[in-house]
């Protein structure tokens, strides 16, 4: 695509990468499989070491960085949203945190610099996994009935409304939900990733037309980058405070 | 007349797929724009009558931004799907 006598990458170039291992098996690993790959092999190594059998009382290091996380969400996350009943969900929330975040943070890693999440597969996976989540809890500790009726027929709402508010309320807990919790991890992460290149491609083009142009672009990456560390956080917090708000819903109805 | 239309079918298309793509998007902004300055301008706000509890305002902000971004994210992916 060329925009402004710009030679810019078409999109797919970005986003798809040819696989390294097994081409042409449903098995094919790519780079986008690698990163989740690390992701998951440091998350599970951080809590490992940081709830080995002789830990010391005293964090420090990666035994500190379990810690202070799990604190993080237990406090600003199932305290605030579910209540002390959340608690069983910790582990489960803690460790989609930072799957998420080091999914995310590759972004900026100098070397690698593609997040994982800006491909659809994994975001939506996980918003399936949370959506069977919340619907259980719900029929768990409601009952199919008064999970329906709860979720479906709000009360506090005149009678008449309900010819309206129902298909909404309908459309938006069962359908809507899952894609927007995945949409909102996706595009935030495309956005990002396009973001990047699209000051990297400007840089290097006015660094081989006309150097001292090239500053004002690469002072942006510089600050997108930074701004991106903070999107990466953001949005592994987002869909992990999001995750806890719909099972607190469905396990305490609204009265 | 319409021999030229014809011809210019092509890029006729391409070029009004550009547009509509570049004009959703930004149309897709605005309310949540808007929106987003309501929620972040009553949360500070709120953080500054009452100190003590911002961690509480702070953690509905995000959600309330959450929320309110899904729909100009909604109009990025159209972006995304309309562009060659």
């Amino acid at each position: 695509m060329n925009v402004l006598a710009l030679d810019f990458p078409p999109v797919s170039h970005l986003f798809e990468w040819p696989a390294i291992l097994f081409d042409g098996t449903m098995y094919a690993v790519n780079k986008t499989v690698l990163i989740y790959l690390a992701a998951v092999v440091i998350t599970a190594a951080i809590f490992l070491v940081a709830g080995r059998k002789n830990a010391p009382l005293v964090p420090a290091g990666v035994q500190h960085v379990a810690e202070s996380g799990v604190t993080f969400v237990e406090k600003s996350i199932v305290m605030e949203t579910i209540g002390p009943e959340g608690k069983k969900f910790m582990p489960f929330l803690t460790t989609m945190f930072f799957f998420i975040l080091f999914s995310n943070i590759t972004e900026v890693i100098p070397g690698i610099q593609f997040p994982a999440n800006s491909r659809m597969a994994v975001p939506i996976t996980l918003a399936i996994v949370v959506w069977c989540i919340y619907n259980v809890v719900g029929i768990k500790s409601q009952g199919l009935g008064g999970y329906l009726k709860n979720s479906l027929f709000p009360p506090g709402v005149p009678k008449l409304l309900y010819v309206i508010v129902t298909p909404i309320e309908l459309v938006s807990t069962f359908v809507v939900r899952p894609f927007s919790l995945a949409i909102r991890l996706w595009a935030n992460m495309v956005a990002g990733h396009l973001l990047l290149v699209t000051f990297a491609v400007l840089t290097t083009a006015l660094w081989g037309a006309m150097p001292p142009t090239a500053i004002a672009p690469f002072a942006m990456l510089v600050l997108m980058t930074a701004f991106e560390i903070l999107v990466s956080v953001l949005q592994a917090f987002i869909f992990t405070i999001l995750t806890a708000v719909y099972i607190g819903g469905s396990m305490h109805p609204a009265h | 007349m319409l021999n030229v239309l014809a011809q210019a079918d092509g890029e006729m298309l391409e070029g009004l797929k550009a547009i509509g793509a570049g004009l959703g998007y930004g149309l897709a902004a605005i309310g949540p724009g808007i929106g987003i300055g309501t929620v972040v301008g009553n949360a500070i706000s709120a953080m500054a009558r009452q100190p003590e509890s911002a961690g509480m305002a702070r953690t509905t902000m995000f959600l309330g931004i959450a929320f309110t971004e899904a729909l100009a994210l909604i109009g990025f992916v159209v972006f995304i799907l309309l562009m060659p």
